[in-house]
């Protein structure tokens, strides 16, 4: 059976004056797959990102996300979609409970069901015990784990997640691997998030895309891949370091 | 709506806990209190033995005493808590890295301005009508008289204007804190912007008109007459981008229903002899809403401009988490 497409994007470009930093990028995501946006930094990953959140206008294509276009029906979007930026920051003066009870009201969670859920997520992202500290103490870690409760608060079906292991130490970045793959298999939401490294993408997504300077170079389950970038036969060794190093001297 | 509603309670949670806000609203409290009862006490004195004057109340907030009046304090220095309320306004987000979050949940962007903006002025409206009870609390103390309506709807509207006043210069800062990344840019230009408007308006409209429409010394009255009525309109003009005059001329006249000029007015000697050199009768409520009708909308108009801008910048503005 085929699976409905919740991310589509065709021709889709983006320029600042003379530079093109996304070029006609086309590409489908499927209900509850994770895809893995993969490239170098400054390859344009968080620009696309913008353009599907509406947080951008894109210069020419068209974008889709479960059927609306962000720049048009914005706030239908929002209302399905999490997003965790880049570089996420919280109000540094309100605790844990606060913020995502902020969001939470935003996103017109009344709040006897978002007691519930924060009491809950804080629990998944093992928070719970520090709850109460105002988030200008958090860590790094705790920060980006506080992030990734705050975009499930309002239980989305599609999750941009822009670098989520970037700053995290191997535990954390592990930690936080195993608990987006948890949220596609269980709850079946669909993930696209972004990285410049490749293992972790190797190692939890279902499809992966490989943009060079705006590029699309390659996009597709890593086996196809390797069979289409290094000319490997089925079964044969390969890494994505292999794959990713060659596209990169291509581009 | 819902999203303004739920980032208003937030701003407003903000403000109450902000002690810059709290710092200004307590010198601007302090300071109007101090200048009303001073002018309070030097009333209580000359008015001994007389009968009561007309309007006597009101007094309190328009004569100057040693320094200033009251309404003058306000005019210079209002400002100043529409600017604290509202300089980081939007770049404190999007320096706290919270904008790209907060533009990515489902409410529209222009609730963001709009919830901020009543925000402020809900404080705004809160510190000026403490302010003027407080003093009105004072004045029927000191002076012993009890305002009569007429005088109370005049404090009102005065309370309104104060309010629509402040909130302008609330949406400018706003504005600038749209327009710049950096919160201690956008609080310079802010600054930049009052001291400019406040002062360097007023003088460079008499320059203007000056050399637009210069006052003739001639025999002839009548062509006299006409190019001091051409000199003043243009001061007028041009006065009218500048909201401290707007305010001055707009509070003389609604809390001053005696005077003859719309300039300030200084309280010397006994109140009698001062309103003998008066008009005799008192401009009515009605008459005096009617002139001051126009200077309240010219300030709404001002500050919807301030914000057809910060629409037109933020609502399509790329928001990056950088
Ligand atoms: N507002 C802007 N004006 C001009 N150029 C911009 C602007 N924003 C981004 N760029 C350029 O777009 C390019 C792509 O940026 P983008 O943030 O999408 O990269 P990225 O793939 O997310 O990189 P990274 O891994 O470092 O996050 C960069 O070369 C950057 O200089
Ligand atoms: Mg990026």
């Amino acid at each position: 059976m085929e699976k409905e497409i919740v991310i589509h994007m065709e021709g889709l470009t983006k320029r600042y004056g003379a530079q093109t930093v996304v070029d006609r990028l086309s590409l489908d995501v499927a209900e509850g797959e994770i895809f893995g946006f993969l490239g170098p930094n400054g390859a344009g990953k968080t620009t696309t990102m913008l353009m599907l959140l509406g947080l951008t206008e894109p210069t020419a294509g068209t974008v889709r996300v479960c059927g609306f276009d962000p720049a048009r029906d914005p706030l239908k979007v929002k209302e399905i979609i999490g997003y965790l930026p880049e570089n996420v920051g919280f109000y540094e003066d309100m605790d844990a409970r606060q913020n995502l009870r902020y969001i939470a009201r935003l996103n017109r969670i009344p709040d006897q069901v978002s007691t519930v859920r924060i009491d809950r997520l804080l629990d998944e992202v093992d928070l719970a015990k520090e709850a109460h500290k105002p988030v200008g103490s958090y860590s790094k870690g705790m920060k980006q784990r506080l992030g990734i409760a705050e975009v499930l608060i309002k239980e989305p079906r599609v999750v941009f997640l822009d670098e989520p292991t970037i700053g995290l130490d191997p535990d954390g970045t592990n930690k936080m691997l195993d608990m987006i793959c948890a949220l596609s298999r269980e709850r079946q939401m669909t993930i696209f998030f972004s990285s410049h490294l490749l293992d972790q993408v190797q190692r939890i997504s279902d499809r992966i895309g490989i943009m060079i300077k705006g590029k699309l170079v390659a996009a597709g389950p890593l086996a196809e891949l390797a069979q289409r970038g290094l000319g490997l036969e089925e079964g044969e060794a390969y890494t994505l370091d292999q794959i990713y190093m060659k596209y990169f001297k291509e581009g | 709506m819902h999203g303004i509603f739920t980032i208003y309670r937030k701003e407003m949670e903000d403000h109450f806990g902000s002690i810059r806000f709290l710092l200004i609203a307590a010198l601007i409290v302090m300071v109007g209190v101090i200048i009303a009862s001073m002018v309070g006490m030097s009333m209580q004195d000359e008015l001994k033995g007389v009968a009561k004057p007309n309007f006597v109340f009101l007094l309190l907030f328009t004569s100057t005493g040693k320094l200033f009046s009251f309404t003058q304090f306000i005019g210079f220095l209002g400002p100043l808590i529409g600017i604290i309320l509202g300089f980081d306004a939007v770049n404190r987000e999007r320096t706290g890295r919270t904008l790209s979050k907060l533009v990515s949940q489902p409410i529209y962007r222009d609730a963001i301005i709009n919830a901020k903006f009543l925000a402020g002025v809900t404080m705004i409206a809160i510190v000026m009508a403490s302010l003027v009870l407080i003093i009105s609390g004072l004045g029927i103390r000191l002076i012993g008289v009890v305002p009569g309506a007429d005088e109370v709807w005049r404090l009102l509207i005065y309370l309104v204007l104060s309010i629509l006043y402040i909130s302008f210069w609330l949406g400018a800062a706003i504005l600038f804190s749209v327009v710049f990344r950096s919160t201690a840019t956008s609080a310079l230009a802010s600054l930049a912007a009052w001291i400019f408007l406040s002062f360097f308006v007023g003088l460079g409209g008499s320059f203007l008109a000056d050399a637009v429409a210069p006052m003739q010394q001639t025999a002839d009255v009548a062509q006299a007459t006409e190019a001091f009525i051409n000199n003043d309109r243009v001061q007028r003009i041009v006065s009218f981008l500048a909201p401290a005059t707007l305010y001055g001329d707009a509070t003389s006249t609604i809390l001053d229903p005696l005077r003859k000029t719309p300039r300030s007015f200084i309280l010397m000697g006994p109140l009698e002899r001062l309103s003998l050199s008066r008009f005799q009768n008192p401009l009515p409520l009605v008459q005096s809403i009617v002139i001051v009708a126009p200077f309240m909308i010219s300030l709404i108009a001002i500050t919807f401009i301030c914000f057809g801008i910060c629409y037109m910048v933020f609502m399509r503005q790329e928001i990056r988490s950088t």
